[in-house]
């Protein structure tokens, strides 16, 4: 039981650190229409300003506050000088210019600073773990990701449905042409949508690389989960994002664990151990069918 | 028409009279991962290799590098364009065993000598074995076998066991096992280029493990390493080098002291060619070696010894002369088995805060001695 508890937290931990990529993609194809391959590459550069500011200043908050700021920075830049041109083009060509900057910012990351992992670890107050109830530890850095997932969930409502530049992206959701016609500024909400999205992703970088590694093609593997996300909660919806995450980190941890001990009860404990973590890996994607099929646009879509 | 087949006709006898000018010199073509993940590991075999061809002084030597990228198709093109059309007489580099699968079967039958510096896939130990194949790394069991065996000699009995759902991973445990004898607590197979084992972790958590092993090269083991010291289970933790050479612990940082893992090369092994390398390499390239670089090291050294009884046209002779691995390996005692594959000595090394205050391994002892890879019996040569 205290094994499930565990689980249950990790899967929920997973759930937040991919709502921080996912809401910002699902926010910019949701107000823009850009499908943005490129996301990955912020949650890259967030990790890596991390690592660096943290390693010269040695203070892991500056050096978070730094990884923001330059994936804001770099995602304002890349918005301005490529992704601009890509709103008015079909969603191949989006795709396919997104894809090279995938490919730009990894050549280029590795140029920089080598293909060697960078070293970036959690501050030390946050190191070592708390005991939870029940006689089992759990990791503090883990339980202060889920804190910042829920503030940052908690943040977007907030911005969403009570500023005045939530207006403005819900009303860019709905039609675009008509708000530029109102004399908002869409050029500029755009940028600043963009650099949000990307701030989102280099803090998911920045936090997550403290408790894995800080490599180039970090961003990949978890972009491909965030698109599984927002197909899950429906492309555009930030509470789709929300509820999509946690179940998908649910979902995928708690298989992880429990499907190779499910297999174990009718085979030995190496098959068992084999089949149950091939079927593991599968299980999200196949949640992801299972959804589409009963609900093609996903749980939440906007502009219902 | 006529007239651009004469031109034709001379270009190849120009061609081929070049040929004959060049015979005496040797041509290595090196095909390793230089890009994309892994490529620590290909740049370190290059360097390593490069400096021995150095310090040999020959200038009949030459030595063509290309990047596969981590990727077989790539890989198996270039092996192609090496053999064809820059006619090399000698492919070495691969890192990666799927890479090796993809390359060396084809190459050696063609009559090319293929030496690996790393990659030491089990099906190229047994039963496709060939004569023109030399492993001078390690066959991939090696490592985690002789951990096994340590691991019992402790006096270890319920050690939990991980890896990667892939081949290499699966072996890894296989040849765990085989030498451990034991019963073990649990396996545990992840995702590859899983990056969270919070859930493994757990499950570590509430086993009733004494020990630990695992097996998760690159940035899997990092990840794994750093949330593992910070999760409060307190377990000596036992692995292969893989996940413990010296770029990757310093990456994985203070997480990865106490760690104990075997490798068949340390940097403070004593023995006079060790010294002298270690301190070229220092040198030349202002790094620590891996044993990826003292691989790459041994692997020239190997192919300048034969080199020097034979052209590696003269095929018998130059295989003769690379079977007695007459060359001072910087792993002190080096002797192929009847499979060409390494039978040698693994040792233990601990992961110890260094002068600089950075992880390092310090060697502490002999896992294993004289071990030899199980599929050589397979092996029909």
């Amino acid at each position: 039981m205290t094994l499930f508890i565990e689980q249950l937290i990790n899967g929920l931990q997973l759930g937040t650190m991919l709502f921080l990529m996912a809401s910002g993609l699902t926010l910019i194809f949701g107000v823009m229409g850009l499908i943005n391959l490129a996301h990955g590459s912020f949650y890259m550069v967030g990790a890596y300003a991390t690592a660096l500011v943290s390693a010269a200043t040695g203070s892991f908050l500056i050096g978070l506050a730094a990884g923001i700021a330059a994936a804001a920075a770099v995602g304002a830049l890349v918005e301005l000088i490529v992704i601009r041109r890509l709103y008015h083009r079909p969603h191949l060509d989006q795709v396919l210019a997104t894809f090279a900057l995938i490919l730009i910012f990894s050549e280029g990351t590795r140029w920089l600073f080598g293909s060697s992992p960078l070293w970036l670890n959690a501050p030390a107050a946050l190191s070592g773990s708390i005991a939870l109830p029940g006689g089992s530890r759990y990791p503090i850095y883990r339980l202060v990701i889920i804190a910042v997932g829920i503030m940052v969930a908690v943040g977007m409502y907030w911005l969403i449905s009570r500023t005045r530049l939530g207006m403005r992206i819900r009303a860019g959701e709905s039609d675009r042409e008509m708000i530029g016609a109102l004399g908002v500024n869409i050029a500029r909400l755009y940028t600043l949508v963009f650099a949000m999205g990307a701030a989102l992703a280099g803090l998911a970088g920045a936090m997550v690389g403290a408790l894995q590694s800080v490599q180039v093609g970090m961003g990949e593997p978890v972009l491909i989960l965030a698109f599984v996300v927002i197909v899950i909660g429906g492309i555009g919806s930030i509470k789709g994002a929300l509820y999509g995450a946690i179940l998908v980190g649910v979902v995928d941890t708690l298989g992880r664990v429990f499907l190779p001990l499910f297999f174990r009860q009718f085979m030995t404990s190496s098959e068992a151990a084999g089949v149950g973590s091939a079927l593991a890996a599968m299980l999200i994607y196949i949640l992801m069918a299972l959804i589409l099929a009963f609900k093609p646009k996903g749980l939440f879509a906007a502009n219902d | 028409m006529k007239k651009l087949a004469n031109v034709g006709l001379g270009l190849l006898m120009t061609a081929s009279m070049m040929a004959a000018a060049q015979a005496e010199e040797v041509k290595i073509g090196m095909i390793t991962t230089l890009s994309g993940g892994g490529s620590h590991l290909g740049v370190d075999v290059r360097d390593g290799f490069m400096l021995a061809i150095e310090q040999a002084g020959r200038d009949d030597i030459e030595v063509l590098i290309q990047d596969d990228g981590n990727r077989p198709d790539l890989a198996r093109s270039l092996a192609n364009e090496f053999m064809q059309r820059d006619e090399v007489d000698i492919l070495t580099g691969i890192i990666f065993s799927n890479l090796a699968m993809a390359v060396v079967p084809a190459a050696v039958r063609q009559g090319t000598f293929y030496l690996s510096p790393n990659a030491g896939p089990s099906d190229l130990a047994g039963r496709m074995c060939h004569e023109n194949y030399f492993n001078v790394a390690y066959q991939n069991d090696n490592l985690h076998g002789a951990m096994g065996a340590y691991m019992r000699e402790q006096g270890f009995e319920k050690p939990i066991i991980l890896a990667p759902n892939y081949p290499a991973g699966t072996d890894a445990l296989a040849g765990f096992k085989h030498l451990y004898e034991g019963e073990v607590a649990d396996e545990i197979y992840t995702q590859m280029g899983q990056t969270d084992y919070a859930a493994e972790i757990a499950q570590i958590r509430s086993s009733d493990a004494d020990s630990l092993f695992f097996f998760l090269p690159g940035g899997m083991g990092i990840s794994f390493m750093k949330q593992w010291q910070n999760s409060g289970v307190d377990l000596p933790v036992f692995g292969a080098a893989f996940s413990f050479d010296e770029i990757i612990i310093k990456a994985v940082g203070s997480a990865a002291i106490g760690a104990m893992n075997t490798s068949l090369w340390a940097y403070d092994l004593d023995n006079e060619a060790n010294h002298a390398f270690v301190e070229a390499f220092r040198g030349t390239y202002g790094r620590t070696p891996t044993l990826y670089a003292a691989q790459g090291y041994d692997t020239a050294n190997l192919i300048l010894s034969a080199l020097e009884k034979a052209h590696p046209d003269d095929q018998d002779t130059f295989r003769e002369a690379l079977r007695e691995a007459d060359f001072d390996s910087v792993r002190g005692e080096f002797r192929f088995g009847p499979n060409q594959h390494p039978i040698q000595d693994i040792y233990v090394r601990e992961v110890v805060e260094g002068d600089d205050g950075e992880p390092t391994n310090r060697l502490v002892g002999i896992a294993i001695e004289d071990i030899q890879d199980v599929y050589h019996t397979q092996c029909e040569m």
